[in-house]
């Protein structure tokens, strides 16, 4: 055999424009965050400076620090967490079997419940702000963070349900019915065999769910007062805050939802169907 | 072990009816096989004696014991799947020792039958792996001793050997054979490939559109087809069919107006039926052609002529119809010749022309 020969010219353009896309596209969502990191972990007289520096000249906590120990940021921190938690553990507990029970079971009326499931997506939250806001008053869940978790939790089911029913269809049907032919029972196959295989995918989705959670403003800044989430907190404190504080608050929320992309960047193909596996 | 009894077993999927009330009774030891093209519900008839569907009428039995409204837990079986369903998230090991561990056998038990059942598909240097790092014939070899491994009263085999390459499926055909016969427990194994049907069963059943046509030892079925869709379905070349007319008061038929004399058994049935038009089956062995005219022989004129070694297979045009023919592999037959064909009137099945039953 003889080397392969070259791609003709237009094929290789073609293809190095796609890079070039492909590069700018990343250029424009990591410049912002990697000056946010810069600034976030630089001293207050540099961050003040003008113009601003593009590399760290001076690595401190300090700034950070100064962020987490400002009034009531660790209790929303706190309110955030135990949010996010709740959402994932209830959206879990309600969507992974109606996940499961759309991907084994033909039943009428399957396919215009995938769609109703979605169309739960089609009202925003901002008209539903009001008759939500009243509801919760007079339930007595208004300013709770069980009340914001289950706002978070009907957000989040559409894409749980939807996402666990694709991850139990990438399971075979005929693995569960091999455990219960050795002598399983319906839940028993489903425990040893289904779940530990769908258990990567099923920590993609509740990673996804919490991530939505911890980002989620609206319904957290209108449904809390003194109990806020921290992204409720700081759509109101960052307006009325010194630089510093901003660039903190701005990189301590987006750590999360990085880390999430590292942790999922596989799954989130198989989750709408495509294996990478 | 036990004997499957099977009594007017019907499953519906809404509109379709898959299994038609059917009855099979399975002895102890036997093994037989589901033969039918796909859609026939072989497949079907199988996952209800598992338990994996549940009956819309009917019974089931297990030696006795009737196990139609058992959970497949408790109906003792084993199953090896078309699609192995190995678990991919257990070692080799784990898998074949699954069906004991799931009858808390003790650990010692465990071990050694785990490697017996590996010891007798060759495969007792995977069992520290795991099926992704296997290849399709190993994870085959892994879903049979999985079903082997623990003691089950019935053996269910769903195509095991379809997903394998021709030759791997030649290799592990002859395999499971020997195998099978050393387990002598009962075995109902389901594939829509005749020659696997003809080379393992001590019985074939024959379905088509949820019924069972004919369930005989292979020869039988091969030699004597109890309708006209088993002739088709089974052998290479099928069964050719011919239009005949009774003549002779049901002594002998005529196919494009030469006379054949009938033996006297399927004499009778023709007589019994007084049919006037028949299917006459013959197979391709069972013709001999020939270059010279013959008294009592069709003539006809040769399309093809293929050689493949061990004979020639001929398509011969009788009338309207084709005919396939094996010659002597040594004989000079080319196409477009004139042939004449001497049908061996013992081997001669006769149909009726609207139920396609023999006669």
């Amino acid at each position: 055999m003889t080397t392969r020969p070259a791609p003709p010219l237009s094929r290789r353009i073609g293809r190095g424009l796609v890079y070039l896309a492909a590069i700018l596209i990343g250029l424009y969502i990591v410049i912002p965050i990697y000056l946010v990191a810069v600034m976030a972990f630089s001293p207050r007289a540099v961050v003040y400076a003008y113009p601003k520096p593009l590399l760290p000249t001076q690595v401190t906590l300090e700034t950070m620090l100064f962020f987490l120990n400002s009034y009531g940021i660790l209790d929303s921190v706190k309110n955030s967490v135990l949010v996010a938690v709740f959402t994932l553990a209830i959206s879990l507990a309600i969507g992974a079997p109606a996940g499961y029970a759309l991907a084994r079971y033909i039943f009428p009326g399957g396919d215009i419940y995938r769609i109703l499931i979605l169309s739960t997506r089609a009202f925003p939250v901002v008209i539903l702000s009001i008759p939500l806001i009243t509801t919760y008053i007079s339930w007595g869940l208004d300013d709770t963070t069980l009340g914001v978790a289950l706002l978070h939790t009907a957000m989040a089911l559409p894409t749980t349900i939807l996402v666990t029913s694709s991850i139990f269809v990438g399971v075979s049907k005929d693995l569960e019915e091999a455990a219960m032919t050795m002598g399983c029972t319906r839940a028993g196959a489903f425990r040893r065999v289904a779940l530990p295989l769908a258990l990567p995918g099923l920590a993609a989705s509740a990673i996804f769910t919490f991530v939505l959670s911890w980002n989620e403003v609206f319904g957290a800044a209108i449904l809390t007062v003194q109990n806020q989430t921290l992204p409720a907190r700081l759509i109101v404190q960052l307006n009325q805050s010194p630089i510093p504080f901003r660039f903190a608050g701005g990189f301590f929320i987006l750590v999360p939802a990085l880390v999430f992309m590292l942790f999922v960047r596989r799954y989130l193909f198989s989750l709408w169907g495509v294996k990478l596996r | 072990m036990a004997e499957i009894r099977i009594e007017n077993v019907r499953k519906e999927f809404g509109k379709v009816v898959a299994v038609r009330d059917v009855s099979l009774v399975i002895p102890d030891r036997e093994f037989i096989v589901l033969l039918g093209p796909s859609g026939c519900g072989k497949t079907t008839l199988l996952r209800c004696i598992a338990g994996l569907e549940q009956v819309d009428g009917g019974r089931i039995y297990f030696g006795g014991r009737d196990v139609t409204d058992l959970p497949v837990r408790q109906r003792r079986i084993s199953m090896v799947f078309q699609s192995y369903a190995v678990f991919p998230h257990m070692t080799v090991f784990e898998n074949i020792a699954f069906g004991l561990r799931m009858q808390h056998k003790p650990d010692a038990e465990v071990k050694r039958r785990t490697q017996a059942a590996a010891e007798l598909l060759h495969i007792e240097e995977l069992l520290e792996r795991y099926p992704a790092q296997l290849s399709g014939g190993q994870r085959q070899r892994v879903a049979v001793a999985r079903a082997i491994a623990y003691d089950a009263d019935v053996l269910l085999m769903d195509e095991p050997l379809s997903n394998l390459d021709a030759l791997l499926r030649l290799e592990m055909r002859a395999e499971l054979k020997r195998l099978l016969e050393e387990l002598k427990t009962t075995v109902v194994y389901v594939t829509h490939d005749q020659v696997e049907a003809l080379s393992l069963g001590d019985r074939i059943a024959v379905m088509r559109s949820g019924e069972i046509l004919q369930v005989d030892a292979p020869i039988t079925v091969y030699d004597r087809p109890a309708a006209h869709f088993v002739g088709s379905f089974i052998g290479n070349p099928p069964m050719n069919f011919l239009p005949a007319q009774a003549v002779d008061g049901g002594a002998a038929v005529a196919v494009e107006g030469t006379w054949l004399a009938l033996p006297d058994e399927s004499a009778r049935g023709l007589q019994r039926t007084g049919a006037a038009e028949v299917w006459l089956g013959i197979r391709a062995e069972n013709i001999e052609p020939s270059g010279e005219p013959a008294s009592a022989a069709l003539p006809g004129r040769i399309l093809v002529a293929e050689p493949l070694g061990s004979h020639i297979l001929l398509t011969v045009r009788v009338g309207s119809a084709l005919v396939k023919v094996n010659a002597r592999a040594d004989a000079s037959f080319r196409a477009d010749q004139e042939v004449w064909l001497k049908l061996n009137a013992d081997k001669v099945r006769l149909f009726d022309k609207t139920t396609g039953r023999a006669l």
